[in-house]
């Protein structure tokens, strides 16, 4: 099981996150902190993998965004990077290459489509053409309710 | 800086206008400033109830959460957005209340009505968002309570419903267990779905019961071979474009199909065979060329290890590992020697193949390949290859970070001490270390080295020479000065008259007493050295000074100088030893004369050699205990080993003396001293009770004790140093002798103590003890 996903740019700043476990916000920030820094410190000729407190940690650069993945000791690894790279495949799909920026203006967005992927910390779907249809979906039903929109008017 | 209108209600920020406000923000305090500003007006609104902008508010306190900033005040709004009817405020609701509630909070219950709700909306996307809230906040009360709503999702024709609420099911047997007696009927059917995603599903959730219950583990393994025909199926099947991924179908469900055999296979003859096919099909046939084939190949031989598998697949899979261990991708090289250290131990011929290709590891530029490759090559180790490996491991030491080389040194003398072909190269390989690797060593191998090399008698000259050729030039690696020091102590006699076996091409080497000498006063001189260095050479100049006559006076005014030496230790040491050169010069020969050989307990946690008669107490195993100051020691216990501060063994108990009667062994000026006894075949246990009658408090009591040369006696320290007056407490000493001989039992004991104000001392010796305690 995933225990928890953060995204975060070169300079630590934190993009994305989803928790698993249940942990006070103190605890969440503390947590992110150490890994991050931990991840960032890394060299490039090391692997993707870290070994923090009972947790594996799987990270992976993709531009400018670092996507990091903290799973169980049972999990396995290797899967857990194709794993964040369906989800990197999802968000070129849905916003068309996507860049960083878009996942700070549409944060929301890219929830929703991990929300399609992920649920509970296992995977769902592992059709690209499903969980991308099940978020246009909501999208038109989102767009039809309110035509201007109401996060973001037009 | 320019903020917007905010104070104006009717046209509030857009979420875009604020995320590139806060982006343009320039300073941490600008930032601040404009958060803190929408945060204000957010709240206002929240408070005005205003419903229509109540979504984007709250979609903007996400935004500002994620940069760290408190968004608890928008709680109770994602509640009121769950419960609107409209689907755009239930998105950002359920999207809010996954951010920003969970379990510990209380307000989290109030989410259970709008989650039943929902749970049976007619909207599909509107359930799935109830779902997918669930499977990430679920409490065990809410577990409780909407547990058969997940149920009846669970049997829904809608796939889309029916893999998430199988998921949720996952989430809630996690937290209650119990909650498994739910869902068990409808687990089964979940397996003939077509469904990839249900089938996905399905399997987490299976393994996640079988993992918590052992019954259910009995009745699913009698689905193994539905699993193995969905697996074959899977891999069979022609191109599927929506699950390929670089021309492998659906590897996810592979990988989980992979393990749910491994936790139905474990332990279970009948259940590993039925698979072994599948097995090996999968470990032969899948394409290896990327990571994602190599994911499923990983978990192939996850399973294979961990199952009842046939030696012939166990060799497949490793032979898989070594593969990947040539793998330009780092990523594989790490989860194989990961996997390899977990199975070496059961299967290490198989991987005794792929030696050579560990080693190489030793060089990867991934401090975590490192490590698992040094373990590895540790865990193969054996009598052929100790020569190789062991070079191997030298070569590694040499380069290898600072972090690992008090492990890797502590493997090696193991590993020596397991398979050493000969007692020599043993020594010269653990000089080797000592030198390569400076301080890093632990403590114990200095000890476990001296331990050796005095076991060998035929090799002491050959240490002493070898090791002195090592710290003629170079002093600053401690250790090794430590064990040189007390190999030229002991031996440098034998040294120096040549008559030993020596190194090749070295027939001509001679060394003179002197350059011993001052080898030794440069090692204690030199203030780079540590105390327990230095302790180590004043004792060994010790030892030379009978064996080096000549040079008797130079050694005596070292301590001479050394008496007035600012370290306790040091000092406390060179004036006992100045006084064997004057008071008590007749017993210096005996007491500096050459050791028995020691026997080593090669445990950790200051369980310390045997001591030996005629020794003088040793620094190193007084140092292995963590922080024993060890200035109990004095060498008027002649015969006494360092008192054992780990005094676990200090029995108050002292009622089982009944067969030996007591002793009274002192009676004077108001001290008496009683001897009570417990014998066990040679070792008796005497507890010393001593009590004084005078008005006054006896302070400061030390009691020694020394027993003859076949003897052997242990001091335990006494619960106290005062014994209260006129009898109203007593202290209490325990000491344990062995007698191997069963001789008659002699003592000579030394009290010393203060007795108001007057500072008293007693020696006498003890020979009527009942002859029980030995006979």
């Amino acid at each position: 099981m995933i225990q928890f996903i953060l995204l975060f740019s070169r300079q630590g700043k934190l993009r994305l996150q989803k928790w698993y476990t249940s942990q006070t916000d103190k605890s969440k920030k503390k947590i992110t902190r150490e890994i991050i820094a931990a991840v960032l410190s890394r060299k490039p000729k090391m692997s993707s993998f870290l070994e923090w407190k009972d947790l594996k940690i799987v990270y992976k650069r993709y531009a400018s965004l670092y996507f990091c993945c903290a799973i169980e000791q049972d999990d396995n690894e290797l899967l857990t990077l194709e794993t964040i790279h369906r989800y990197v495949e999802l968000l070129d799909k849905y916003f068309g290459s996507v860049c960083e920026l878009d996942i700070i203006f549409n944060f929301e967005k890219a929830y929703f489509i991990f929300d399609e992927f992920i649920l509970g910390g296992e995977i769902q779907e592992t059709s690209k053409k499903s969980v991308l249809k099940a978020v246009n979906d909501q999208d038109v039903i989102q767009e039809v309710e309110t035509p201007q929109g109401l996060i973001d008017e037009y | 800086m320019k903020f917007p209108d905010l104070s104006s209600l009717s046209n509030p920020v857009r979420l875009r206008d604020l995320i590139r406000q806060i982006r343009s923000a320039k300073t941490a305090a600008e930032e601040r400033a404009v958060v803190q500003k929408e945060c204000a007006y957010i709240r206002d609104s929240f408070r005005d109830e205003d419903n229509t902008w109540r979504c984007r508010n709250v979609a903007k306190l996400l935004y500002v959460s994620l940069l760290g900033y408190p968004a608890h005040f928008g709680q109770l709004e994602c509640l009121k957005l769950i419960a609107s009817p409209r689907f755009t405020d239930k998105r950002i609701g359920y999207l809010g209340a996954m951010l920003l509630l969970d379990e510990r909070q209380d307000i989290h219950v109030m989410i259970t009505n709008s989650l039943k709700n929902d749970l049976n909306h007619s909207n599909q996307y509107i359930t799935g968002l109830a779902l997918c809230a669930l499977g990430a906040i679920c409490s065990p009360e809410m577990s409780r309570d909407l547990g058969d709503e997940v149920e009846r999702l669970m049997k829904s024709s809608n796939v889309y419903l029916k893999k998430k609420a199988v998921l949720c099911a996952v989430r809630i047997i996690r937290k209650v267990p119990e909650q498994f007696d739910i869902f068990q009927n409808t687990i089964r059917s979940l397996l003939s779905e077509k469904n990839h995603g249900v089938l996905l599903t399905a399997t987490a959730l299976v393994t996640e019961v079988c993992q918590q219950n052992t019954q259910a583990l009995h009745v699913f393994r009698k689905l193994v071979p539905n699993l193995v025909r969905i697996l074959k199926n899977l891999i069979m099947s022609g191109y599927s474009p929506e699950h390929d991924v670089s021309g492998i179908s659906d590897p996810f469900l592979q990988v989980h199909l992979l393990r749910l055999l491994r936790v139905l296979g474990r332990n279970d003859t009948e259940a590993s065979d039925t698979m072994n096919d599948i097995l090996a099909q999968v470990a032969t046939n899948t394409e290896n060329s990327k990571n994602v084939g190599n994911a499923i190949l990983y978990e192939t031989v996850l399973t294979i290890m961990d199952i009842k598998s046939e030696s012939g697949l166990r060799v497949l899979a490793v032979n898989i590992l070594g593969r990947f261990l040539l793998n330009t991708d780092k990523n594989i090289r790490y989860v194989a020697l990961n996997t390899l250290l977990r199975v070496v131990h059961a299967d290490q011929n198989a991987v005794q193949r792929h030696r050579a290709t560990i080693v190489e590891c030793l060089k990867d530029a991934d401090v975590s390949i490192k490590r698992r490759a040094m373990e590895l090559c540790f865990a193969l180790i054996n009598s052929n290859n100790i020569r190789t490996m062991i070079s191997e491991m030298l070569e590694f030491l040499a380069i290898c970070e600072t972090e690992f080389k008090a492990d890797c040194t502590s493997n090696m003398f193991l590993a020596m001490d397991r398979f050493a072909p000969s007692r020599r190269w043993h020594v010269d390989q653990m000089i080797k270390v000592l030198t390569t690797a400076g301080n890093s060593v632990r403590d114990d191998i200095v000890s476990s080295l001296i331990s050796i090399i005095s076991l060998t008698p035929e090799l002491h000259g050959y240490a002493a020479h070898q090791l002195y050729k090592t710290i003629e030039n170079d002093i600053t690696q401690q250790p090794l000065v430590q064990v040189a020091s007390w190999t030229l102590g002991e031996f440098g006699d034998i040294f120096v008259s040549g008559q030993y076996k020596k190194p090749e091409n070295e027939d001509n080497f001679q060394i003179s007493e002197e350059k011993v000498i001052r080898t030794l006063e440069h090692i204690l001189n030199w203030s780079i050295s540590t105390v327990i260095t230095r302790e180590y050479a004043i004792n060994a100049l010790m030892k030379l000074s009978t064996r080096f006559p000549n040079y008797t006076n130079r050694i005596q005014s070292v301590m001479a100088h050394y008496g007035c030496n600012m370290n306790l230790e040091l000092q406390t040491r060179a004036v006992e030893y100045a006084s064997l050169f004057t008071a008590h010069n007749d017993i210096r020969a005996n007491i500096v004369e050459r050791m028995p050989i020691l026997i080593n307990n090669q445990t950790n946690n200051g369980e310390q050699a045997e001591p030996v008669d005629g020794s003088m107490e040793q620094p190193s195993l007084i140092e292995t205990s963590d922080d024993v100051p060890g200035t109990e020691a004095n060498i008027f216990d002649i015969l006494n080993d360092p008192i054992q501060t780990n005094g676990n063994l200090f029995d108050l108990d002292g009622d089982n003396h009944n067969t030996i009667p007591a002793m009274i062994a002192l009676d004077k000026n108001g001290l008496s001293l009683t001897f009570t006894f417990e014998r066990q075949d040679t070792t008796l246990t005497i507890t010393s009770t001593a009590t004084n009658s005078t008005p006054y408090n006896i302070t400061n009591f030390v009691f020694k004790a020394a027993v003859p040369k076949t003897f052997h006696i242990e001091l335990y320290p006494a619960n106290s140093t005062t014994i209260p007056a006129n009898k109203a407490g007593e202290l209490r000493q325990e000491m344990k002798v062995s007698n191997p001989n069963r001789e008659k039992l002699r003592m000579r004991i030394k009290l010393s103590y203060v007795l108001n104000t007057n500072s008293m001392s007693e020696e006498m010796e003890l020979n009527a003890f009942p002859e029980q305690c030995y006979k």
